[in-house]
């Protein structure tokens, strides 16, 4: 449960992204990285509490965001292109990463690493709740964002239909920086509870991708809980399979279920 | 120093030492210099640790032009970065052979590489030392000559030590549960202790297999917990092993003996649940082993050389010294034989024992595979030390129980 509120906590901004932007971001998986190592830097150099850093990290990343966004209207990135340049951006983020803390592993030690409770036979470890808590929160707050803000609101006209939008007032120019914006802060958010959980390497960057495409595909593009129910349901999929047969099995989980749904409900991946 | 690293930005940087640094060789040497060519897994999922052989190969290059280069040749040594994968390997070499036409081969990082490599060295009758190659049997050409010495069967001969080692222990474990990556070059070691462990009367308790890149070690650690084996033999590579201690931890959990294959040497030393963690080692930084000619000496160039490219962990233990021997064996090679000739030097090779900072190899076993030197090392207050076998154990250590 705890591994799939990652899932949809890595698969919050892609899907934003990827729904309402149609662009397939792929450099969000790499701002996730580089978060967690600039926690990681911040945390060990710094001394600063790895959940403080978020004030200092997430500004910045609204900015890479909508520097982004920016980058890509000013040269028309089309969607399917899109998916090339945040390949190779994330490329280069990998390779900025490697530059500065070298390839090899680092990990965070935190007082919330060792920090755990019981709930009768269950055991619950701060880092994971932290994920899980900051998960739901995100993800319930965008849902009501895009419900009942009008900024949302217009943020869903423009992905509908975008000149129509206009044609009403709406600033799609603006909306899409925002959210370009917004998508790149839930990365940060998504870094820092990567490094309190799991011990970092450049790349494993790409570990990352195919589960959460899953993620995002079984919940469903542009809706802000599809990650988090579609990584919930697959985390514990994963862990029923590796708790009952053999965990080898367990990297079947997530493609088994994405191919279910299009198989029995083609027209909601 | 004379390295050349293909296609990273530090060419410009590079170009610039390397001229300082053949200045510096041209004192001892002259001539031509001997163009010795490999690939590193520089970038992607292995560069972690292909980084320590980076390092190793600078300062061994170093050292050789500080005394005589090779044959009063300078030596330079063109790294090109593979970047983790194989088929890419392949091409390189290929490359280094028929464009760069370097004088000889050193082989790359990991046994998917070296397999590769091994193709085009045995297409171009190149002789190829590695440094780490896990799986011997599939090392089927005549010229290839492996450092890191598993013996010809490690997946018997290891698994045997390790559970002499045990053995020995005043309370033996009698039941063992064997959970492993599959991960080729550890998997098979995992089989063969499960093999062992029959054999020798342990009754196995659980067995589970999981896949590389698996990232939720919770109900693997839980099902652990559950078997209450007395031994857990894990078949981790790299930061598995921490990943399975810190979901074991989450549960309270803490195995009674517990192993691990080629475990991230940094990260496992340094956590605290790793506390008694046994793992396979041809070299560690404490006599005997520093005893060995050159060792003492490489061991403090190493800490040197990798706290200045910002590793966190700086200890000597199996992938540096098994990169180290290789250059060593090469070195060996060439200076006997006064000669760059790739049948002269594996002929050699295969005939002469060569002295190594873990030892002595040789090459005239199957799949040109010497003797297992491979011991059992252990986390000891924060450090690793070798407990087994006895003459391989630091000053003073024994294997110590739960």
């Amino acid at each position: 449960m705890f591994v799939g509120a990652l899932y949809g906590l890595l698969g919050l901004g892609l899907t934003l992204s990827w729904g309402i932007l149609r662009q397939i971001n792929l450099a969000y998986f790499a701002l996730t990285f580089l978060a967690a190592y600039l926690c990681y830097q911040l945390s060990t150099a710094r001394g600063i509490d790895p959940l403080a850093t978020l004030l200092l990290i997430a500004p910045g990343f609204f900015v890479i965001g909508v520097a982004l966004q920016w980058v890509f209207a000013r040269f028309r990135v089309s969607p399917f292109n899109s998916l090339l340049v945040t390949f190779g951006l994330t490329v280069i983020v990998e390779s900025v990463i490697q530059s500065i803390w070298t390839a090899d592993f680092r990990r965070l030690e935190s007082a919330y690493g060792v920090a755990k409770f019981r709930l009768g036979v269950l055991y619950v470890p701060a880092p994971e709740l932290i994920t899980l808590a900051l998960s739901i929160a995100l993800s319930l707050a965008l849902y009501a964002a895009l419900r009942y803000t009008d900024l949302g609101k217009a943020m869903r006209a423009a992905a509908e239909d975008g000149p129509m939008a206009s044609a009403f007032g709406v600033n799609r120019r603006f909306i899409a920086l925002a959210l370009s914006g917004v998508c790149a802060t839930l990365s940060a958010v998504a870094g820092v509870c990567l490094a309190l959980s799991y011990t970092l390497a450049p790349a494993q960057i790409y570990a990352w991708i195919g589960v959460v495409f899953a993620a995002v595909l079984l919940g469903g593009i542009g809706r802000p809980l599809g990650p988090l129910i579609a990584g919930i349901v697959i985390g514990v999929s994963e862990a029923l399979t590796m708790a009952l047969t053999a965990p080898s099995w367990a990297p079947l989980v997530s493609f088994s279920l994405l191919i279910l749904l299009l198989l029995v409900r083609p027209d909601k991946a | 120093m004379a390295i050349v690293r293909d296609g990273t930005a530090r060419l410009a940087a590079l170009g610039v030492a390397c001229v300082l640094g053949a200045s510096a060789a041209l004192a001892a040497t002259s001539g031509p210099p001997v163009r010795i060519g490999s690939t590193l897994a520089l970038t992607g999922p292995l560069a972690s640790t292909a980084l320590v052989h980076q390092i190793v190969g600078e300062i061994y290059v170093e050292q050789l032009n500080k005394k005589n280069g090779l044959l009063g040749r300078p030596v330079e040594w063109i790294v090109k970065d593979d970047q983790s994968k194989p088929e890419l390997a392949r091409t390189l070499y290929e490359q280094l052979i028929t464009v760069d036409k370097v004088d000889l081969l050193m082989g790359p990082y990991a046994t998917g590489a070296i397999l590769s490599a091994m193709g085009v060295a045995q297409r171009y009758n190149k002789v190829l030392v590695h440094h780490t190659f896990g799986i011997p049997s599939l090392a089927k050409y005549d010229a290839q000559f492996p450092t890191w010495s598993l013996g010809p069967d490690p997946a018997a001969t290891f698994p045997n030590t390790l559970f002499d080692a045990l053995a020995a222990q005043p309370k033996p474990p009698k039941t063992i549960a064997i959970v492993t990556s599959k991960f080729p070059s550890v998997h098979f070691m995992s089989l063969g202790a499960r093999e062992v462990a029959k054999k020798r009367g342990l009754q196995e308790v659980l067995f589970l297999e999981w896949e590389f890149g698996n990232r939720d070690f919770g109900p693997i650690a839980a099902r652990l917990k559950d078997a209450k084996p007395d031994f857990v033999w894990v078949g981790a590579i790299g930061l598995e092993g921490n990943q399975l201690l810190d979901a074991a931890k989450k549960i309270d959990y803490a195995p009674t003996y517990h192993f691990y294959m080629y475990p991230a040497p940094g990260p496992m030393v340094q956590a605290p649940e790793a506390k008694n963690a046994l793992a396979a080692t041809i070299f560690e930084e404490h006599p005997p082993f520093t005893n060995n000619p050159g060792a003492a000496e490489f061991v403090q160039a190493f800490h040197e050389r990798a706290a200045k490219a910002g590793l966190p962990y700086t200890g000597v233990e199996t992938q540096a010294a098994a990169s180290y021997s290789a250059w060593q064996v090469l070195e060996a090679a060439v200076n006997a034989t006064k000669s760059l000739d790739d049948k002269v030097l594996a002929e050699w090779l295969r005939k002469n024992r060569v002295d190594t900072i873990q030892g002595k190899l040789r090459f005239d076993g199957p799949s040109n595979y010497g003797d297992d030197l491979m011991r059992v090392k252990q986390v000891q207050n924060g450090r690793w030390v070798t407990v087994w076998p006895k003459e391989a154990a630091a000053p003073g250590a024994a294997l110590a129980g739960p």
